[in-house]
């Protein structure tokens, strides 16, 4: 076991140590399948697949990974601990990237308890399970990149709710940039290639081409980059201001 | 051996820590003095690499925190400011995750946490959640995770802040307990600490060093050091004082309030108590109280941290 793995454990447990985990499990499943079953019709629109499942995930996380971002860094900051983790004969890396995958891996924790609606959806037809488990995997790649710019956010702060807000707003924006009325506003101003940019950030364009089960490389090497590109800032963040 | 040289920390126009340098063999407990905000914390965050110093060269038994930081970090035990931890796991948890992170694992794993818990008397509060604990043994947790690795260097910022006087004790004849092969730094702004547990004592100032001594080196800068108070029975104050002041070691004399005569002696000299003595046998006074004063270490701290900021 290296140093990476034991800080993985401590975090993991540490969600479990405080009603935080439960909470966060129980919103998430109760909103989950509220959004599928009222507001995505499941039943009424008579396909055996799980699309209104999966197209309401962009909107839950982006309120349910900032509050599990939050802390990661910022408790850290305002108790002082971050003293003691960073001091101890371990890298910057190790420190920033066991606190992501626990984070990630209970995010995906979260999403395999969510599935008695794939039960359900087997039992009610004969659903194509491939897609299905793209869906989860792009759902859980996208968590991945939510919760990356989670914890550069959260090392940039003490302040939790800042933290949260900051992650959240974030995120928001990379949701809609795909969207029409985000592109329209761009639109007669920027030149044509910052509006292919912006498009080409839009987490839902990947999202959605993974979702119905289509798992092509450009969507897994945009989560990944994005994955990297914000724990690299979190570890410029850190190595420049962890003490303030 | 530890040595610092040089060291210089700057937060933008603030100069927190402004070119310290000194060196501090095994067997030797330094202690950090200062006023609040005079750069001992910012000094010790340096010296355990969790800040980056802005120049200057910190070793560690030889190996530079910042070119080998976790080569000194394996070698040092650190408890910081208030003893941070991660309050929502139980002591043993705790312990258990900082002996593995510092690469112990199976049978020399529970050795280490055991070691630990019975050198600060955890054993009670095992199995409890730290945000359950007092602050003394939040304290103790601190200390623990510290000492858990068996270092040969030890830097405690304010181990006995915020205790009740048991518990500072208890802290301090731990420190003193410690093996004397170690290097212990602790700061602090209790003076009574130095003379308690350090065999040297720094006071800082404005993130320079205004004076490195030992305990016994600050007391004799003391205006007070070595001079002798007296009350003798059916003899005015006055008198005393005159008396007094013909002997030649004898500096000035005070009274204070309640007729107790103070003598200060010529610097320097240090046969003014005999003096005394033999002035009183020779006069056969009835001496009702008679004490040397050993020098007030507040007084010198005043006097050299303020004259440092003049």
């Amino acid at each position: 076991m290296n140093a990476l793995s034991i800080i993985i454990k401590r975090e993991f447990s540490s969600y479990f140590a405080t009603p935080l985990a439960y909470v966060f499990i129980l919103v998430f499943l109760v909103l989950s399948s509220a959004f599928t079953f009222y507001l995505g019709q499941f039943y009424e629109r008579g396909q055996a697949d799980l699309l209104p499942f999966f197209n309401f995930h962009p909107w839950l996380y982006l309120f349910l990974i900032p509050a599990v971002s939050m802390r990661l860094w910022s408790e850290e900051r305002k108790t002082g601990s971050i003293e003691l983790l960073l001091t101890l004969p371990i890298t910057l890396w190790d420190a920033i990237l066991g606190k992501f995958l626990a984070a990630w891996a209970f995010v995906g924790l979260a999403l395999v308890g969510t599935f008695p609606i794939w039960l359900s959806v087997n039992y009610l037809g004969q659903p194509d399970n491939g897609a299905i488990l793209a869906g989860y995997m792009g759902s859980w790649l996208m968590s991945g990149a939510f919760l990356a710019i989670g914890c550069c956010m959260s090392a940039l702060t003490k302040n939790q709710i800042i933290a949260f807000i900051l992650t959240g707003i974030t995120c928001l924006f990379l949701v809609l940039a795909g969207f029409p009325m985000v592109l329209n506003f761009f639109e007669s101003w920027v030149p044509s290639l910052v509006l292919d940019l912006i498009t080409g950030l839009s987490i839902i364009s990947h999202f959605i081409a993974i979702s119905k089960g289509v798992l092509a490389l450009t969507d897994l090497v945009y989560f990944f980059a994005m994955m990297v590109l914000w724990l690299y800032l979190t570890h410029l963040a850190l190595a420049a201001k962890a003490a303030d | 051996m530890i040595k610092v040289s040089h060291l210089v920390k700057q937060f933008g126009p603030l100069t927190a820590v402004n070119d310290l340098s000194f060196e501090v063999g095994p067997g030797t407990v330094l202690g950090f003095l200062g006023p609040n905000g005079a750069g001992k914390s910012t000094t010790m965050k340096m010296i355990t690499g969790f800040l980056t110093p802005s120049s200057g060269q910190v070793s560690i038994h030889g190996h530079d925190i910042v070119a080998a930081r976790q080569a000194a970090q394996t070698r040092l035990g650190y408890l910081p400011e208030g003893a941070p931890c991660y309050e929502e796991m139980t002591v043993k948890n705790f312990l258990t995750f900082i002996a593995e992170v510092r690469g112990a694992r199976g049978t020399v794993r529970n050795q280490w946490v055991d070691r630990a818990t019975d050198t600060v008397s955890l054993r009670k509060v095992l199995d409890q959640r730290i945000e359950t604990l007092s602050k003394g043994y939040k304290r103790r947790v601190g200390l623990a995770q510290a000492l858990i690795h068996d270092p040969d260097v030890l830097i405690l910022d304010e181990p006995t802040d915020g205790l009740d006087p048991n518990q500072k004790h208890q802290v301090r004849e731990m420190i003193l307990s410690l093996s004397d092969q170690k290097i212990v730094i602790i700061s602090t702004h209790i003076l009574e600490e130095v003379s308690a547990v350090c065999s040297r004592a720094l006071i800082i100032s404005d993130g320079q060093i205004v004076l490195d001594d030992t305990p016994q080196g600050l007391r004799a800068r003391a205006a007070d050091h070595l001079a002798v108070s007296l009350k003798v029975d059916d003899l005015d104050p006055e008198a005393l004082k005159i008396a007094c002041q013909a002997l030649s070691e004898c500096e000035r004399v005070e009274i204070a309030e309640g007729g107790l005569v103070t003598v200060f002696p010529v610097p320097g000299s240090s046969g003014l108590l005999m003096a005394l003595q033999m002035l009183i046998a020779d006069k056969g006074w009835q001496v009702a109280q008679l004490q040397q004063h050993e020098g007030q270490l507040d007084e010198v701290f005043r006097q050299v941290t303020l004259e440092a900021q003049r």
